[in-house]
C-alpha cells in the first residue's frame, strides 16, 4: 500500500543538482520526517511533490497517478496535497476565517456557510476559536503557523507537507505548533515533514530519512536512525546536532 | 472599586522625571511652531516685495490680476471647466479598467495568450513614448479622417479616447509594479491550496497589489485632471479654451488665472488625499517597516 511514490527524482539548478535520484515510498497514515543539514534538499523535495518545482528526472505518483506527467493538471494535483511553509504565508489582507475558507469555497466549491462552519470547528479544536475575525498581523507567530496548518487541512488533503514549520518560531511557540501536528498524526493524516526539531522527529515519525547533498543516504525507524545510524555521514550529522544542544 | 485598583496597577502616577520630560517636550513643540510661523511670514513678505517691486509689475497686475475681468470671465470659464470635470470623470474609470487589463495581459504565460502579451508590451511602450498632446492630436484629427462608420466625430469623445490611450499605458505600469511587489511566497501558498493562476491573481495577488499602488494611482489622477486641458487643441471648448477666447478678444489674461485657480481647486483635495493614504500606509507598516 503506497500513497506517495517518489522514484529516482532529480532536480537541477543552474550549476548543481539539489536532488540526485531520490526514492521514497510513503504509506497511508505514515509520518515521514526528512532530516539533514540546510541545503541537503529537504525543502526542494517537498516543493517538487507539490509541483511548485518541476523535476528534471524521475517520477512522483500520488494514489497511483503520475503527478509529474507533463500533461497532468497541476491544480487538480494540488487539491489533494496540503502544504505549510516556514514563513506561514498567510494572506495578510484576509481574516483568519477567510484565509481558511478561501480554498474550500473557490477550489472545492463548498458554499460559504458550510465552509465557515467547518473552519470554525477546526479553529475551536486547535484553540483559536476567538481569532476567526482577526487579521494575521495581529497574531503571534505560533498562532499564525497554526492557522496555516488549519488552512492546509481545511480542504481535507490526502497528504500534508510541512516545510520547517517551526524554524521561524521561538521555543515556546514551537511547542504549540508541534502539538497541533501531533494531533493531526492521531487523526491519521499522512505527513512529510522537513524539520530541524530532532526530538520531535524522533517522537512523531514512523520513518526518518536522512538527506545529504541531495541523496537519501539512510532511512529507518526513529530508533534505528537516532540510536544506531549506519552511515558515517548520518552519525556525523547527529553528532553535530548533539553538540549544538539540539538533541 | 476593583477597576480603580487595576487602573492604578497598570498606570502608576508619572514620576517627576517623566513630568519634567513632558514639560520640555511641550516647550520644544511650542518653539518649533513659532519658528515655522515666523519663517513663513518672512518668506511670503519677501516674495511679495520682490514681485511688486519688479519693473513690469504694474503692467502684469493690469493684465493678469484685473478684478473686473476676473468676475466677468468666471461664469464662462467655470462652464468650460465643467467640461474638464466631465472628461476626467468619464476617462478615469475606463483608464483604471484598461490599465488593469493591460497589466494582467502582460502577466499571462500561457502560449495561447502570446499575441495578447506582445500587444500589451507594444502598447505600453508606444503610448508611454508619445507625448500626450501628440496622441490627442493624432486621435482628434486622424480618427475622423478615416471616415469609418461607427467612429465618433465629436471632439469630447475623441479627447476621452486619446486620454484613455495615453494614460492607460502609465496606469498599466503602475498596476504591474504593484503586482510585482507581492512576494512569490504568497503565490506559492495560493497555488499550493489548489487555486488556479487566475484565482490566485484575483483573490490573493491583486487585492494586495491594488492597496499598495493607490497613492501612485491617485498621483496619475491628479496629472490627468490637468491634462484634460490638452483636449482644447482639438476644438473642445473647456476652461483653457474659454480663457483663451477671452484673452484673444479682450487682451486681458486674467481669465487664464481663473482657469488655473479652478484646476488647483480640483487637484488639491486629491493631492492631500494621496498624502493621507501614503501616511496611513506608512503608519500601518509600523516603525520597523515590513
Amino acid at each position: 500500500m503506497t500513497l506517495l511514490r517518489i522514484e529516482g527524482v532529480w532536480k537541477n539548478y543552474r550549476h548543481q543538482s539539489v536532488l540526485r535520484g531520490i526514492d521514497l515510498d510513503v504509506a497511508p497514515h505514515e509520518v515521514v520526517c526528512l532530516i539533514g543539514a540546510s541545503g541537503s534538499g529537504k525543502s526542494t523535495l517537498l516543493r517538487c511533490v507539490n509541483l511548485l518545482e518541476t523535476i528534471d528526472d524521475g517520477a512522483i505518483h500520488l494514489d497511483g497517478d503520475e503527478i509529474t506527467d507533463v500533461r497532468a493538471d497541476v491544480d487538480e494535483v494540488r487539491k489533494r496535497i496540503g502544504m505549510v511553509f516556514q514563513s506561514y504565508n498567510l494572506f495578510p489582507h484576509m481574516t483568519v476565517l477567510d484565509n481558511i475558507t478561501l480554498a474550500p469555497r473557490k477550489v472545492h466549491k463548498v458554499d460559504r456557510a458550510r465552509a465557515e462552519e467547518q473552519a470554525g470547528e477546526l479553529l475551536a479544536r486547535f484553540g483559536l476559536a476567538d481569532k476567526a475575525g482577526e487579521y494575521p498581523d495581529r497574531l503571534s507567530g505560533g498562532q499564525q503557523q497554526r492557522v496555516a496548518v488549519i488552512r492546509a487541512i481545511a480542504t481535507q488533503p490526502r497528504l500534508l507537507l510541512l516545510d520547517e514549520v517551526t524554524s521561524a518560531l521561538d521555543p515556546i511557540l514551537v511547542t504549540e505548533v508541534l502539538s497541533i501536528i501531533r494531533e493531526l498524526k492521531d487523526t491519521g493524516m499522512t505527513m512529510i515533514l522537513a524539520t530541524h526539531e530532532m526530538n520531535f522527529a524522533r517522537d512523531i515519525s514512523d520513518t526518518v530519512c536522512f538527506l545529504d547533498g541531495g541523496v537519501l543516504l539512510e532511512r529507518g525507524s526513529p530508533e534505528q536512525i537516532f540510536s544506531s545510524p549506519e552511515h558515517p555521514r548520518t552519525r556525523e550529522f547527529l553528532q553535530r546536532v548533539l553538540d549544538a544542544g539540539r538533541l | 472599586m476593583t477597576d480603580e485598583v487595576t487602573d492604578e496597577v497598570t498606570r502608576p502616577a508619572r514620576s517627576a522625571r517623566q513630568l519634567e520630560r513632558e514639560r520640555i517636550r511641550r516647550r520644544q513643540a511650542v518653539r518649533s511652531s513659532s519658528i515655522a510661523t515666523a519663517s513663513t511670514i518672512v518668506f511670503l513678505t519677501l516674495v511679495a516685495v520682490l514681485v511688486t517691486n519688479s519693473p513690469g509689475w504694474p503692467r502684469v497686475r493690469e493684465t493678469f490680476f484685473d478684478p473686473e475681468w476676473f468676475v466677468r470671465s468666471l461664469p464662462d470659464v467655470l462652464q468650460g471647466f465643467w467640461t474638464n470635470v466631465k472628461i476626467f470623470l468619464i476617462a478615469e474609470p475606463i483608464i483604471l479598467v484598461v490599465g488593469l487589463l493591460v497589466a494582467l495581459a502582460r502577466g499571462l504565460r500561457a502560449p495561447v495568450f502570446f499575441p495578447l502579451r506582445v500587444l500589451a508590451v507594444v502598447y505600453t511602450d508606444v503610448f508611454r513614448g508619445v507625448p500626450t498632446l501628440l496622441v490627442i492630436m493624432l486621435v482628434g484629427f486622424g480618427l475622423p479622417a478615416l471616415q469609418l462608420t461607427g467612429v465618433p466625430s465629436d471632439e469630447i469623445t475623441l479627447g476621452v479616447i486619446a486620454l484613455v490611450l495615453a494614460y492607460s499605458a502609465y496606469v498599466a505600469e503602475v498596476f504591474r509594479a504593484g503586482i510585482d511587489t507581492v512576494h512569490p511566497s504568497q503565490i506559492a501558498a495560493a497555488r499550493s491550496l489548489g487555486l488556479s493562476h487566475g484565482q490566485a491573481m484575483r483573490h490573493v495577488v491583486l487585492p494586495q497589489a491594488v492597496r499598495r499602488v493607490i497613492p501612485p494611482l491617485l498621483n496619475d489622477f491628479v496629472s490627468l485632471q490637468k491634462d484634460t486641458a490638452l483636449v482644447s487643441t482639438i476644438g473642445v471648448i473647456e476652461a483653457l479654451r474659454q480663457a483663451q477666447i477671452y484673452a484673444a478678444s479682450k487682451f486681458n489674461y486674467t481669465p487664464y488665472l481663473v482657469a488655473a485657480m479652478l484646476f488647483i481647486l480640483l487637484t488639491i483635495p486629491m493631492a492631500r488625499f494621496t498624502d493621507y493614504l501614503s501616511a496611513r500606509a506608512a503608519r500601518r507598516r509600523g516603525p520597523g517597516g515590513a
